[in-house]
């Protein structure tokens, strides 16, 4: 390849193997990841505009390999939850950049009708069972979802994701404990982007090296990967996914990553430093690596690159322009199908 | 007639009978497998059923909780038994902003029953606390209070069938209190309240074990000529009101009895509907005779001076009638 170095070679790009991965599929996964990239990126100014998406969301920009690698390793029917950074597992799980988008616009066609915005995408026949915006919450969803998995024989793998913030509630110790002690097929999946809200992970957890370690003293295998190399958070989920599968239970899985923007958008970050930002940028950005590995594999040249790159950019521009399109959810529909038993809702004064 | 059985024992054979029916109910919660469960409510179900039916926990109720919504999301229809409903509150996200939402969020229907014993007994007061107005006032969830053996059976077996998360509310003192139970397909509705006595002068509406203490005082009201008519509303939420209207535009007259907390309370609610709707039938305004606002204490004294009883229920009656005599006359 002769390809000119690009900015983030120049600063000394970290390279990734791509061993231990379907190298066939790897387009597809840079593909998925300049879609989630793309799509985050175009979340803050629809937020801020006031007439579009309504509040703020939560940009899992610098994390697309987590949510890719993790994912790619699952079968087609295995099930996964997530928290409040969810679009990149949304979309990687097959919910399609308009259903998400029109959701966080709060429109009909919303993969929720509008009811639930960012927080509560979800489409169960995908086996996406919902973001979440209680922290640790999800993981205990994947948990139950992994006792029915096993109670039922149905073969299905859990994933439950929550970030390094959901480390230190109580309920995903809790979920974890009692999936080790039923042995259940669930990957508790801890996406270490570092900051809680504005909290970096070194004042608020007094850790033994990561968190990885912590939950080793649960019994059950756990280790620590690099969340910005897709194919390593790939090896170390399909590894949790084959035992999960063999009947030998449950998984922790540590990516440590880094959020390229703020909490949730409109956040001025002023709890870190721009340099550090751009060093997680310039050497570890997951698309970048993923992009240089394949070009110095002769898998990718830069034409094909720009290919992909213009695609995810007219993807996420035409589901924008769908959920603009959309229609707003029926306001006489508001208060239906709270309980399947009927009641009197419009109060005890309907009598 | 068949044979008396306890509320415990109604209960257990309610699950033996329904776990049979549908293998995709289990059971879920702390020492069900061996002891049954701290009420005996599942005595024997586990080696009957095995131990992936009756599921021994870790004391994790956030977990159990968690547990069940993700397993009733997936397909089977968990009942995770909490024990004490006062242990709800270390499952309070998991019941009120998951189970509770996600049909609303989701067109996920989610069959889920937690089960608890609850009411004001021994232990004092962090085993005493009465959730059923919280869960009352949370969308989504369905809440059931049964009194008898029957209801606890065939209320059961309605939530076993149906497509919501239902609070199971089991007095504790009710636990081994006898009666009659249906057989194997007598469902009892969700949503219907009864009516445990007859009566034309006043309407005495409760629930759970404050039945049996209406049912004596309107014996003892019986005997100074005023008829009571006692209703048990069985389902706190959705509430019944129009059992409750019916009686209420016969007698004029309302006393609301439960043993929680008065304010924002069942009672409470109750009682606004009544006047709300009901305003110009009534004689009297709507009494509330609740439990005092305080913890429950341990001496025996102590707990039952805070609690309504048979004498103070005839004096709510006896004092409404007195003050605001019957404009019929």
């Amino acid at each position: 390849m002769s390809d000119t170095p690009t900015a983030t070679e120049a600063a000394g790009l970290e390279e990734i193997e791509l061993r231990g991965v379907p190298v066939d599929e790897l387009e597809e996964w840079l593909e998925a990841m300049l879609v989630i990239r793309e799509f985050e990126e175009s979340l803050e100014p629809l937020t801020m505009s006031g007439n579009q998406i309504p509040g703020s969301v939560h940009q899992a920009s610098g994390q697309e390999a987590v949510a890719v690698g993790a994912i790619r390793a699952l079968d087609p029917g295995d099930l996964v939850a997530s928290p409040h950074r969810p679009h990149h597992h949304a979309l990687a799980k097959g919910l399609t950049p308009r259903v998400v988008m029109a959701e966080l616009w709060g429109r009909a066609t919303g993969c929720a009708g509008g009811r639930g915005g960012t927080m509560h995408l979800n489409d169960f026949a995908l086996g996406y069972f919902g973001s979440n915006g209680i922290v640790g919450a999800p993981l205990g969803i994947a948990m139950g979802a992994a006792l029915a998995a096993k109670l039922r024989k149905s073969g299905e793998v859990c994933v439950g994701f929550f970030g390094e913030g959901g480390a230190n509630t109580g309920r995903s110790w809790e979920a974890i404990n009692f999936a080790a002690v039923q042995q259940l097929p669930l990957i508790a999946f801890c996406e270490n982007n570092q900051y809680a809200v504005e909290t970096f992970i070194g004042r608020s957890a007094a850790l033994d090296g990561s968190i990885a370690k912590r939950a080793t003293g649960f019994g059950l295998p756990s280790v620590q990967v690099d969340g910005q190399d897709v194919c390593a958070v790939y090896r170390a989920t399909r590894e949790a996914r084959e035992r999960a599968a063999r009947g030998e239970g449950p998984s922790f899985i540590e990516a440590v990553t880094y959020r390229y923007h703020g909490h949730n958008t409109g956040e001025i970050a002023n709890y870190r430093t721009d340099e550090e930002v751009e060093r997680w940028r310039l050497t570890r950005d997951p698309i970048e690596r993923l992009r240089r590995a394949l070009a110095k594999a002769g898998r990718l040249d830069s034409t094909r690159f720009d290919e992909l790159a213009e695609n995810a950019r007219e993807v996420v521009e035409d589901a924008i322009r769908f959920a603009d399109e959309s229609p707003p959810p029926d306001p006489t529909t508001a208060a239906n199908g709270v309980t399947a038993l009927p009641f009197d809702r419009k109060g005890p004064s309907s009598l | 007639m068949s044979e008396l059985v306890t509320v415990g024992q109604a209960f257990q054979q309610g699950m033996r009978e329904e776990m049979s029916r549908d293998e995709t109910i289990f059971v879920l919660g702390t020492d069900l497998f061996l002891r049954g469960g701290h009420f005996a409510q599942v005595k024997g179900l586990g080696p009957e059923f095995g131990p992936e039916r009756v599921i021994d926990a870790p004391i994790s109720e956030a977990a159990m909780v968690a547990a069940g919504v993700g397993a009733a999301m997936n397909g089977m229809r968990p009942v995770v038994d909490l024990n004490f409903m006062d242990f709800a509150f270390g499952a309070m996200d998991e019941i009120a902003n998951q189970a509770a939402k996600s049909r609303y969020l989701w067109g996920k229907p989610l069959p889920l029953v937690i089960r608890a014993s609850s009411g004001i007994a021994l232990y004092a007061s962090q085993h005493n606390n009465s959730l059923e107005a919280w869960f009352m006032h949370t969308p989504g969830l369905i809440v059931v209070m049964p009194s008898n053996s029957a209801d606890t059976k065939g209320i059961l077996k309605s939530a076993l069938r149906g497509q919501d998360p239902v609070v199971f509310f089991m007095h504790k003192r009710l636990t081994g209190a006898r009666g009659e139970v249906g057989g194997p397909d007598d469902l009892v509705p969700i949503g219907q309240a009864a009516v445990a006595r007859r009566g034309r002068n006043v309407t005495v509406i409760t629930s759970g074990i404050v039945v049996q203490k209406a049912l004596k005082a309107a014996e003892a009201l019986a005997s100074d000529g005023i008829e009571a008519e006692v209703i048990d509303l069985r389902t706190i939420f959705p509430l019944d009101l129009e059992t409750i209207a019916t009686s209420v535009r016969k007698t004029g007259r309302a006393l609301v009895v439960t043993e929680e907390p008065p304010y924002a309370s069942v009672a409470s609610e109750v009682a606004a509907s009544i006047q709300e709707d009901l305003f110009e039938y009534l004689d009297a305004p709507v009494r509330r005779l609740t439990a005092a606002h305080s913890p429950i204490p341990h001496a025996p004294g102590l707990m039952e001076a805070l609690l309504p009883q048979v004498g103070t229920i005839v004096d709510a009656v006896t004092r409404s009638i007195e003050r605001w005599p019957s404009s019929e006359g």
